[in-house]
């Protein structure tokens, strides 16, 4: 995934699309958006981003499971099985993004790239409900495509490199 | 200047503002769990070196109340998963990369064991109670034959279940005041010593409570040294190791760390313990319980500081 920092305009419209569409429960949120500013003024920098379930290439959440509950599907994403996972946190403690939680039922729940819609053809919520087309999602390993072509041309960024995990969700700075 | 903050309202339970995944239980059970392994260290060792006999409460009594410990251990673990009735799925699977996952694996073959262990101890501890069963008597008796056996599979069980305890929260990089190679051995080392304080505090024989003082004063320098190490090489570190480091030494959890854990569950102790072998009357109940108190509140430090620390971007 794709996201273009200097369009999105922190509307909050992909928090609530991803609510709605994933029946995600009151209080609790799989993407959310943030302002960052730096600097100081007169040359003062805003940045605004839509962040979520990084994908991560190699995955801490998935390695730390006990179960094996948190896997990666054909395609990268990291899923959770319901039924495997017994909540015991690990997961969670193991995110450097703070993007898992505990859902009321008790399993982990977490972005999932709208997988079941991405299996109908469509794009994940978040990204279809979009008003400034700040998103954009697509086969990395594929160098023709749109997000390939984006990350070819323009400068971007990923969150917490240091972290190691090599994440999937990319933002354009420049 | 940077700031960051969450606009679209992202409070969500347990995560927002500070993790919170991890609560006492999980403390408790890294306790009990290592002193356990402790005692059972213990229990095997003079077991396999034929001392028996010398240490009697360490293989015996000390052994009931290491059931005790990792019973409980286990109920505190249970009441920490959110999504309990699936709990059988851990033992579906073996995953070497995930510390939880071999760690339960240990973890249930070294309660069986000891539950065998005490139960081959049974009938001399006891020997009012009467197994009424043959079979029960038959079992006690071939379980007695092969002590040395159960020793020899219980030491090294112990050792793993002493460093599991340390490696489940150093194998999270996501937090930085975990994430340090000798939390580990920090953790089997506090844990050997409150196993030793266990049984010291159950020990009626004089010579085995020497001999464990000796052995738990050892253990103590020795912790000091790793916490030490811990602490130097956090502030070797990098920034986020850097600012771990800071929530233990002029943070939120100092007074709790130095204080409680580092002066009064270990040099205070020690220096009691010291008196006591230079031949000076100290009630040895004071440093062993004064260890056992340390080791469980730097269990709980360790937890609720660890997850306050995070990566920031």
């Amino acid at each position: 995934m794709v996201i273009d920092t200097l369009k999105c305009v922190g509307c909050s419209d992909c928090v609530v699309a991803c609510q709605t569409e994933n029946d995600v429960p009151v209080g609790y949120c799989r993407d959310w958006v943030t302002e960052s500013v730096s600097g100081a003024y007169p040359t003062i920098e805003l940045e605004l981003k839509s962040e979520r379930c990084n994908h991560c290439e190699n995955a801490p959440c998935v390695r730390c499971c006990p179960t094996g509950a948190s896997h990666i599907v054909e395609g990268g994403i990291v899923l959770v099985t319901e039924n495997e996972c017994i909540g015991c946190g690990a997961c969670i403690e193991s995110c450097p993004y703070d993007a898992r939680f505990q859902h009321p039922d008790g399993y982990v729940d977490k972005c999932t790239f709208c997988h079941h819609r991405l299996e109908k053809g469509q794009q994940p919520a978040c990204v279809s409900v979009c008003p400034t087309k700040c998103m954009y999602f697509g086969d990395l390993d594929d160098p023709t495509s749109e997000i390939s072509e984006l990350l070819k041309t323009r400068k971007h960024k990923v969150l917490a490199p240091e972290a190691g995990t090599d994440p999937n969700v990319f933002y354009l700075i420049k | 200047m940077e700031e960051e903050i969450f606009i679209s309202g992202r409070n969500i339970p347990h995560i927002d503002p500070n993790l919170e995944v991890w609560h006492f239980p999980i403390s408790l059970y890294l306790f009990l769990g290592g002193m356990a392994a402790g005692i059972i260290f213990f229990a095997s060792l003079f077991t396999i070196l034929k001392k028996e006999k010398e240490v009697p409460t360490a293989v015996k009594g000390a052994m009931i109340v290491a059931v005790i410990a990792i019973s409980i251990g286990l109920v505190a673990l249970m009441y920490d998963l959110t999504h309990l009735l699936y709990v059988w799925q851990l033992y579906m699977t073996v995953r070497i990369e995930s510390p939880m996952s071999w760690g339960a694996w240990v973890l249930l073959i070294i309660t069986i064991i000891s539950f065998l262990w005490v139960f081959s101890y049974f009938s001399e501890m006891f020997p009012k109670f009467n197994l009424r069963f043959d079979f029960l008597k038959k079992i006690q008796l071939y379980l007695i034959k092969n002590r040395r056996t159960m020793a020899l599979m219980l030491l090294p069980l112990s050792v793993i279940l002493g460093v599991y305890t340390g490696i489940l929260l150093s194998a999270f990089n996501a937090r930085p005041l975990w994430n340090n190679a000798i939390l580990g051995p920090l953790f089997l080392t506090s844990g050997l010593s409150t196993g030793a304080a266990a049984i010291i505090l159950f020990s009626k024989n004089h010579f085995e409570r020497k001999l464990f003082t000796k052995i738990d004063l050892a253990l103590i320098v020795l912790e000091l040294g790793l916490i030490i190490h811990m602490l130097m090489g956090m502030y070797a570190g990098s920034e986020v190791q850097l600012e771990a480091l800071e929530i233990l030494i002029n943070g939120e959890f100092t007074v709790m760390f130095f204080v409680f854990v580092v002066i009064l569950g270990l040099i205070f102790p020690a220096l009691l313990e010291g008196v006591e072998l230079m031949g000076f009357k100290v009630p040895s109940i004071v440093p062993a319980l004064l260890i056992l108190m340390g080791g469980l509140i730097f269990r709980m430090v360790m937890v609720e500081a660890g997850q306050i620390t995070r990566y920031l971007y």
